[in-house]
């Protein structure tokens, strides 16, 4: 250790910060287990699934909490909004790194974190104004699980577009040049060797978008419609977890406010699953 | 033996799929800014024409349908205030702490690396759900901007981090082990070498860190509260411009031109940030240049 006391006092005043900042995320996960033990133990885990339907604010003896409608919804809307965003939001970085003209690179490049720097209520907001109208046009009622996943798929192209194109940063420039010398063309340069190189990045690019698609609130409570149901069709309305704290939280009371925290923790452990199976893929125990 | 040289050349079918990956490329960059440039279009058009020095001096009326936006935009400044007052600090601490003076290897590291990676991840209504249980009723502080402030905090603390340890992380080596040859302290190290040369990584984290406080809606909706007046102190409740965009347009009928206009504000807002920022830091970089 070092001689100096002003050293001595300012680790030790570095460690206070790292400590506090550390220990954030567990105070969250503390407080929402302690707000959600009042609906756990009343209602208990089972009745979370099993019961008829979602209405908590009865109390907790009549009231009825399923939760399985919105975890579907939440699901169905994350799921569909991945699989348009995955090849979209790659195609994008694939696009300003090996298609684009030199002089278009850099403003898509803008154009991108523009993207992903609005903020939600604004793409709210044009959900709601424009597509909703769109959509209802041609399948009434409009607000549904459709225009959930098309704003959830603009919303998160941009998260996976960047982090895709951080990874095809770290490719190693002898890869680029091995594969010219070679004479490859540049589609097969893509599928033969940047591909292969870069897999376990764009899997977590993929799986950082799809954490945020579940997390994401205002936008999806803009458009969604919010009816508590198991859709049969993607023009239904449907409610989300988020949507449902967002909505309810403001009168919520007692076991009710308590069931919200149990929603606030079950979205807290499906992140935590997320991120540690993001963390899992890129130290490459999964493609090497 | 055949002694002509060979020349390869390729089958029609790869050609073809080349061509067609590089129309699918084109397709998808076209789809994408046409996209960009319809929501950027429609939030222009139909923003625009509300915006007036009034709009932005006068407080909100009829529930926002008219008047202006004068008091929400002081609310989330001082919000935007006692997020940065907070975090900045406890952010650049910890960043330091991580790059410069904890082995990556040691335990504490560790666990405090792999409890940001969880707080970066947690979705914006949890940090919601939190901050009414824990600032608003836990810690007595109520609706109001400094609850707001203080779980926006919590939220930007991993965006600053990352970005400030990638700062200090860019400064070269032979600056630590020169201040170590010339007997200089650590705290003297820091506070003359690193921390300069660290700036415009600390300056990405706090324009990333501004940019996300400023578009946050869901967690403040149960901090900082609804109310559109101007605040008198901290302790006041305060509507911020991404609620008051979410109230207009979600609970008051007619409320859509003014929501328009309230968005193309917050927009501008955080576009003036960005650019500020970055030219800030491109010059912070071209002096350092000439002087080292």
């Amino acid at each position: 250790m070092s001689h100096f006391r002003s050293d001595t006092v300012l680790v030790w005043l570095l460690r206070g910060c790292g400590l506090l900042t550390g220990a954030i995320s567990v105070v969250i996960v503390g407080f929402l287990l302690m707000e959600s033990l009042v609906a756990l133990r009343g209602v208990g885990v089972s009745r979370f699934v099993s019961d008829v339907s979602w209405h908590p604010s009865a109390g907790m003896a009549k009231g009825q909490f399923n939760l399985v409608p919105m975890i579907v919804a939440t699901s169905l809307a994350t799921a569909g909004a991945v699989l348009l965003a995955a090849p979209l939001g790659v195609g994008s970085a694939v696009f300003a790194h090996f298609y684009a003209p030199r002089r278009l690179r850099h403003p898509f490049g803008k154009m991108i974190e523009l993207l992903a720097g609005i903020p939600s209520v604004v793409y709210g907001l044009w959900g709601l104004v424009v597509l909703v109208p769109l959509i209802s046009r041609w399948h009434p009622p409009g607000t549904s699980l459709l225009s959930a996943i098309i704003i959830l798929t603009i919303m998160i192209l941009p998260t996976i577009a960047l982090l895709a194109g951080a990874a095809f940063d770290n490719l190693p420039s002898e890869y680029l040049r091995a594969s010219a010398a070679l004479g490859l063309s540049r589609g097969r340069t893509l599928t033969s060797v940047v591909f292969p190189a870069v897999r376990s990045g764009l899997f977590t690019a993929v799986l950082l978008g799809t954490g945020r698609a579940i997390g994401e609130t205002m936008a999806v409570l803009m458009v969604a419609g919010n009816v508590v149901q198991n859709p049969t069709s993607i023009f239904q309305p449907v409610r989300t977890i988020t949507a449902n704290i967002a909505l309810e939280m403001a009168y919520a009371m007692d076991g009710h406010r308590s069931a919200l925290f149990v929603c606030g923790l079950l979205l807290m452990a499906m992140v935590i699953v997320l991120v540690g199976f993001a963390e899992w893929v890129s130290q490459g125990r999964i493609h090497g | 033996m055949d002694n002509t040289p060979q020349t390869y050349s390729r089958s029609a079918v790869s050609v073809l799929l080349d061509s067609l990956a590089t129309s699918v490329a084109w397709s998808i960059a076209a789809l994408v800014s046409g996209v960009f440039l319809w929501i950027l279009a429609d939030i222009v058009i139909a923003g625009l024409p509300s915006i007036s020095w009034s709009f932005l001096t006068e407080a909100p009326r009829n529930a926002g349908r008219e008047g202006g936006i004068f008091p929400i935009i002081i609310s989330t400044l001082l919000i935007l205030i006692v997020t940065m007052v907070v975090s900045v600090p406890l952010g650049l601490g910890t960043a330091i702490l991580l790059s410069e003076l904890t082995q990556t290897e040691s335990m504490f590291g560790i666990l405090v690396r792999r409890s940001l990676d969880v707080l970066a991840g947690v979705p914006s209504i949890v940090f919601g759900l939190f901050g009414n249980a824990f600032f608003c009723i836990y810690l007595g502080l109520g609706f109001s901007i400094l609850s707001g402030g203080l779980t926006l905090s919590c939220m930007v603390l991993p965006i600053l981090i990352r970005a400030t340890e990638e700062g200090f992380r860019s400064v070269p080596n032979e600056y630590r082990m020169g201040a170590a040859a010339l007997g200089l302290s650590r705290t003297a190290t820091l506070a003359q070498l690193l921390l300069p040369a660290a700036v415009p990584g600390i300056i990405v984290g706090l324009v990333l860190g501004i940019g996300r406080a400023l578009a946050e809606t869901a967690a403040l909706i149960f901090t900082s509260g609804y109310v559109d007046r101007v605040p008198s102190s901290l302790s006041d409740s305060g509507r911020a411009l991404s609620v008051h965009i979410f109230d207009l347009s979600m609970n008051v009928a007619g409320g859509d031109r003014h929501a328009y206009a309230s968005a193309l504000v917050l927009i501008a807002l955080l576009l003036v940030i960005n650019a500020s920022a970055s030219w800030t830091a491109n010059r912070w970089l071209r002096k350092r240049i000439v002087v080292t």
